[in-house]
């Protein structure tokens, strides 16, 4: 198959080798583990459980209030010490609602039903289990993996695309899981096939699981595990950061292009990681929610690099300390890859579903210089591989004029940070512009609110009239009455309290 | 010459006439201006800029005798707005954004005497005679009229918390 040129990208040191060699290794239970209720795009879960209470391994903890949402689950049997604020795994340093699990070392499993025969079932069906395992996309955006498949009502589908780029340096938890799991993403990847091809004519719905070619191992893999059934095909990438990126391997592998502001689904594709089709393939052959995912730990600072089945919950720092420690202290800890990857504040945040590595990183590798000014050198433009003008764009937002960035396709940015990266003056590209997204999120919400507060505004306005009028009715029907008793009535708030709905209710 | 000075002459005279004529003929008695201020004051007549309620505001602004920045719930994004409806420029970091605030009720002091509920010009409290009144936060717009009114002092306006929803990247601090 022909692979399309991507405009822009960079090609990076990959720095995989020192966590590439080593076989996924499970971790040690820790002590306690911080379940977020919210690790995925959508609505926060609601707990079901109580402070005090005993669950097993793999009990619900938190059930999704809407479709837009997932469930989380207890990764290991414990008591359920601390249901609140807990540090999130974010640059902020910000509490998110967290349950805390003391662990007993039992590792008792609830009762997990009976295995099926995934393959027989229906779509909804398949959705529906997918859904209650709270699997989400593991490749870093956690959207609910049971929402995007079930796109397929309003899309139709003709490509499935199963992301095993892993373009970030150093990551290698994608390249493990292939290379030692390849017959469970291919089962994980029917699975999709069947619940896509539910109800539909004509032609068959097509599989590429995309794996950049500096993965010759896993891809050898995938291959002979895919060589038994037809509809799925393997496709070497070339090693482009950002390659995993949705819509750039889109338009690699199948040569279309997204359209701007719009979902994969709408041109006919759907992309799911290599690691999200592992976890579909677990929840449906065995019933097992998602708890667990592969990280990789690597670094400068790190001691020995690896590849870690962690349980979701499971704190950074007990990670480290499993693993042999740091070196030296990191300059930096950042979670997932170098390049879009979250700062961490501290060592003591969980690790997530959507958390593909932990990295510790020192200053040699981080290489931090300031910036120096502008040189117009148009490296920026270059590299893109959103087609866009960073340097234009920061200039505007440097000038307070953010509606100039977004004409500019401020919007259209992935946050891939390329530009950042090749920049020769090093200038926080990708910062200005992630703050003029926030910031422009936030006058949308101030505006928001300001509209609401007008509408409430006007309604309490009309309710008033409403009350004055029916008060003034009753003081023409009785004169006397309201005559004779006028303080009464002032003093005990009477009209008040009869006429005003809220009251009365 | 005299052709040209007589031509333009009266090319001036006629279009002088047509602008009069037009100047009478669609004059606008309202101040669209202020009209079009006041759609997109907060309208919650909370007066915290100084004038009696959001319209006697929009007719300040459009005279040009109150600044843009008057609205404190309006915040930076409705003084951003307001400059660029009345074609001003406007350097927005120099704008004191006052945090956005919340009235926050003390639970262990309010007696329920309801006045605080009368007053709030968006509805944003609920309660009854003698009960505990709640301030439903995402109606509450941080005008601070409910805390004047308050006999205890159970009322305050705190600052709205940062959640992780509404975090984001600040501005890169550069000298350049």
């Amino acid at each position: 198959m022909r692979i399309v040129h991507v405009r822009g990208g960079v090609r990076l040191n990959g720095r995989k080798r020192r966590a590439e060699r080593g076989r996924i290794t499970s971790l040690p239970i820790p002590a306690y583990l911080n379940v977020p209720l919210k690790q995925h795009i959508g609505a926060p879960a609601e707990p079901v459980v109580r402070v005090g209470e005993h669950v097993l391994k793999g009990q619900l903890l938190g059930r999704p209030p809407g479709p837009m949402s997932a469930p989380v689950h207890a990764p290991t049997s414990g008591r359920v010490i601390a249901i609140g604020a807990a540090p999130a795994p974010h640059p902020s340093g910000l509490d998110t609602p967290t349950i805390t699990v003391q662990s007993d070392g039992e590792e008792q499993w609830i009762e997990l039903a009976p295995p099926i025969d995934p393959l027989a079932l229906d779509a909804a069906a398949i959705e529906e289990r997918i859904a209650d395992a709270g699997v989400v996309g593991l490749g870093g955006a956690a959207f609910p993996a049971a929402v995007k498949l079930r796109l397929r009502t309003r899309h139709p589908i003709h490509t499935l695309i199963v992301n095993g780029a892993e373009c970030e340096p150093y990551l290698t938890c994608d390249d493990r899981l292939m290379q030692e799991r390849a017959e469970e993403i291919i089962d994980g990847v029917r699975i999709m096939l069947r619940a896509l091809e539910q109800d539909r004519s004509g032609p068959s719905i097509r599989a590429l699981i995309a794996i950049e070619n500096n993965k010759g191992d896993a891809l050898a893999a995938l291959k002979k595990a895919a060589s038994a059934h037809p509809g799925i095909a393997t496709i070497a990438v070339p090693t482009r950061y950002p390659m995993g990126s949705e819509k750039h391997l889109i338009r690699a592998v199948t040569g279309k292009e997204v359209p701007a502001r719009a979902l994969a689904p709408e041109i006919g594709v759907l992309v799911h990681n290599v690691g999200t089709a592992f976890a579909i393939h677990r929840a449906l052959r065995f019933g097992k929610p998602l708890i667990s995912r592969i990280v990789t730990l690597s670094g400068g600072a790190v001691a020995s690099p690896q590849n870690f089945e962690v349980l979701i919950g499971t704190p950074v720092s007990a990670l480290l300390r499993a693993a042999g420690g740091l070196r030296q202290p990191p300059a930096r800890l950042l979670m997932g890859g170098p390049m879009m990857g979250a700062m961490l504040p501290h060592a003591e945040v969980p690790i997530v579903k959507g958390t593909s590595g932990i990295l510790a990183l020192t200053s040699a590798e981080i290489a931090a210089r300031p910036a120096a000014p502008c040189i117009r050198c148009g490296t920026c433009v270059a590299v893109c591989p959103c087609g866009l003008v960073p340097v234009e764009m920061v200039s505007q937002i440097r000038g307070g004029r953010l509606e100039g960035a977004l004409r500019f396709g401020l919007l259209d940015c992935v946050g891939c940070g390329t530009c950042a990266y090749s920049c020769p003056s090093r200038i926080p590209l990708l910062q200005y512009l992630n703050f003029a997204k926030g910031e422009l999120t936030a006058r949308e919400r101030t505006k928001h609110k300001a509209e609401e507060a007008r509408r409430l505004a006007e309604r309490r306005r009309l309710r008033l009239a409403q009350q004055a009028e029916a008060r003034a009715a009753t003081a023409t029907a009785r004169p006397r009455q309201q005559h004779r008793h006028p303080e009464g009535s002032e003093a005990t708030g009477a009209p008040d309290r009869t006429t005003n709905p809220q009251v009365a209710a | 010459m005299f052709a040209a000075v007589f031509c333009l002459t009266l090319l001036g005279g006629a279009l002088g006439l047509l602008l009069a004529v037009a100047a009478q003929r669609l004059k606008v008695n309202d101040d669209p201006l202020a009209a079009e201020i006041e759609a997109l004051l907060p309208g919650s007549q909370c007066g915290q800029c100084g004038y009696p309620g959001c319209g006697a505001g929009a007719i300040a602004i459009a005279a040009g005798e109150a600044p843009v920045t008057l609205c404190p719930p309006g915040g930076r994004a409705l003084a951003q707005r307001l400059a660029s409806t009345l074609g001003i420029e406007l350097d927005l970091s120099q704008v004191a954004d006052g945090a956005p605030m919340v009235a926050v009720a003390r639970e262990d002091i309010c007696t329920g005497c309801t006045r605080c509920r009368k007053i709030c010009p968006t509805d944003a409290i609920l309660g009854a005679p003698r009960q505990l009144h709640a301030i439903i936060r995402d109606a509450c717009t941080g005008c601070g009229r409910c805390v004047e009114v308050c006999p205890t002092e159970s009322l305050a306006l705190h600052p709205v918390a940062v959640t992780l929803e509404t975090w984001y990247w600040p501005r890169p601090q550069l000298p350049i």
